[in-house]
């Protein structure tokens, strides 16, 4: 059986071999990664032999499984300078979201009723906020400038003498677009107010130091990180026990009572050894995706004009890049290059037919958030693939561009005016004009 | 989004894509939806002295769908009269091209777009020659 699945991970490609050349690829690691074959190796013997209980710690095959957890705790909370009696394991970074926000809104209802977040949060944070303000809970959405930064003078006034949480994202996964989680933190800190991030995009790409970062509560997942879905964590600092969230789910008492359930040994050991992982692997990693999407972008800017990029440029994941393609929409590229797996801010590829509210926040317009793909590299994407997927986005956008009476009129029938106004829509890329 | 073989049939080699020249007394040109929502749609039809749709030619943006629906549109009306072109609904095209309920509005878009382009044909031709359905 063990040996069956190894087969199967090694047919994928992940030890360096490159994936069968009728596979897409792959560059969508921020929506979810693959499992890491060293991770399901971890995970495989918590199925069929150690399958025990983490709770059943009477008998040899609930220590086993309760020594597991344990040492996956101490993995995850290694990679973000925690304690191991300070992690929570959770479904997810949904639900560590939930309780970080609802639980500790419940817990700190007498001390105050607002909650201060922002506007390009993920859902599981900005619908969780708007949960509580059914519950006469105030939240403030701090609005984010054209690059996707907060003002973090506008954070601080704010901050009221009702506010309880402050919930800010390390990373964005939609735009890469890096907060400066230590200064809100520190503000957080000294305004006694709970800091709440979600890091669910930036652990393992970028260093989390919850202590350096003065953060109180952090949600991760494991199924962004090359570890199982369904599995997430979140870290409660131990020193604050008055503050700590109030639990959503109820019945056993496991987890120290914040998240009852039997806990799902397998995937918590796969998210500890992923997390391990990328503790080792992190700089090294980061620096090769970084210099991946560089290169994906040259290549794109070198041969498609009309192109603007979304998100910061410097100050971001290096593994993820936003590019809106001008003319095109997202949905049309996307199908015009099924070798290339990708997400669009399009509302083509939204079940509310609405375009990014994210993009929609850094005040992009709505045919430009139409054309935007996002393209997330991951550990197991090669520098080939990188190069096969850049000659796909070419050819797609130009097909969509041929289709395209908005590209007809604008570019054909224009060209000179849309060719300036396209020198100031790119930042920071020498952009060719090859052909028109 | 998983698409109908038609959708992608009609996306992969969409039919009668072009432009026709819109100043031309026998072309009719409509243009329905708006960037900003996602989905625009130009179509073109070509008129001969019969009063059939000598040629219909179309350039879209937007998603599959969108594509597929104007690309279908042009081969329906190619060789039809004004009046039967104008029968033409977009359930006819949802049907055929199994588009899902979310995308439907793809197929009123193509309808619209027709219409208009009658519209503007038979403005032209009242003005010039009295000529219509």
């Amino acid at each position: 059986m063990t040996r069956k699945f190894k087969t199967n991970n090694e047919a994928n490609g992940v030890s360096g071999s490159g994936r069968g050349s009728s596979r897409a690829v792959y560059l969508d690691n921020a929506a979810t990664t693959a499992v890491d074959p060293a991770v399901l190796e971890a995970m495989l013997p918590y199925f069929c032999d150690q399958f025990g209980n983490a709770a059943s710690i009477h008998h040899d095959f609930g220590c086993q499984a309760q020594q597991a957890v344990q040492n996956a705790r101490g993995q995850v909370a290694g990679l973000i300078n925690a304690n191991a009696g300070e992690i929570v394991f959770t479904s997810g970074a949904t639900e560590s979201n939930n309780i970080a926000i609802k639980g500790s809104a419940e817990k700190l209802r007498d001390k105050g009723n607002h909650i201060i977040t922002c506007a390009i949060e993920h859902k599981a944070v900005l619908d969780s906020c708007k949960y509580l303000e059914t519950r006469d809970f105030e939240v403030t959405y701090l609005p984010v400038d054209s690059l996707g930064m907060l003002d973090l003078a506008q954070l601080e006034e704010a901050i009221t003498e009702k506010t309880l949480l402050i919930s800010i994202m390390a990373a964005n996964n939609e735009i890469g677009t890096i907060n400066p989680i230590a200064e809100i933190g520190a503000l957080a800190d000294r305004c006694k107010v709970l800091f709440h991030c979600d890091a669910t995009q930036a652990v393992g790409k970028i260093p989390i130091d919850v202590q350096e970062c003065g953060i109180d509560l952090l949600s991760l997942s494991a199924h962004k990180i090359y570890g199982p879905k369904g599995v997430g964590a979140l870290f409660i600092r131990r020193n604050r026990k008055e503050n700590r969230p109030a639990p959503l789910i109820h019945g056993g008492g496991h987890e120290k009572g914040y998240r009852s359930g039997t806990l799902n040994v397998p995937a918590i050991v796969g998210l500890g050894r992923a997390c391990e992982l990328c503790g080792e692997n992190m700089m090294r990693e980061s620096e090769r995706l970084g210099k991946f999407s560089q290169k994906l972008l040259r290549l794109i800017s070198e041969n498609v004009d009309h192109i603007r990029i979304n998100g910061h440029q410097e100050n971001r994941l290096g593994n993820l890049l936003n590019i809106t393609f001008e003319f095109v929409e997202g949905e049309g590229v996307m199908l015009a290059m099924p070798d290339v797996a990708v997400s669009s801010g399009s509302a083509c590829t939204s079940e509310t037919l609405e375009p990014s509210y994210v993009l929609r926040a850094l005040g992009v317009p709505d045919e430009l958030a139409h054309g935007s793909l996002r393209f997330s590299l991951g550990r197991f994407n090669t520098e080939q693939e990188i190069d096969l997927a850049a000659q796909s986005v070419i050819r797609a956008v130009k097909k969509m561009r041929d289709l395209s009476p908005l590209y007809e009129a604008a570019v054909i029938h224009d060209n000179d005016e849309f060719r300036n106004s396209n020198e100031e829509s790119i930042t920071n890329e020498e952009i060719r004009n090859p052909k028109l | 989004m998983q698409y109908s073989d038609e959708v992608m049939n009609h996306f992969t080699n969409p039919r009668n894509v072009g432009s026709l020249d819109e100043k031309a007394a026998d072309v009719g040109t409509g243009t329905f939806g708006s960037p900003a929502c996602g989905d625009v749609l130009k179509l073109q039809i070509r008129v001969d002295g019969q009063g059939l749709i000598a040629e219909a030619r179309f350039k879209t943006f937007g998603c599959g769908s969108a594509i597929a629906s104007s690309s279908l549109l042009t081969e329906k009306i190619t060789g039809k009269t004004l009046a039967q072109a104008l029968e033409l609904s977009n359930k006819e095209i949802a049907r055929e091209l199994q588009l899902p309920p979310i995308k439907v509005h793809c197929s009123v878009m193509a309808e619209e777009a027709l219409k208009s382009a009658i519209e503007d044909y038979q403005a032209k031709n009242a003005r010039h020659s009295g000529g219509g359905l």
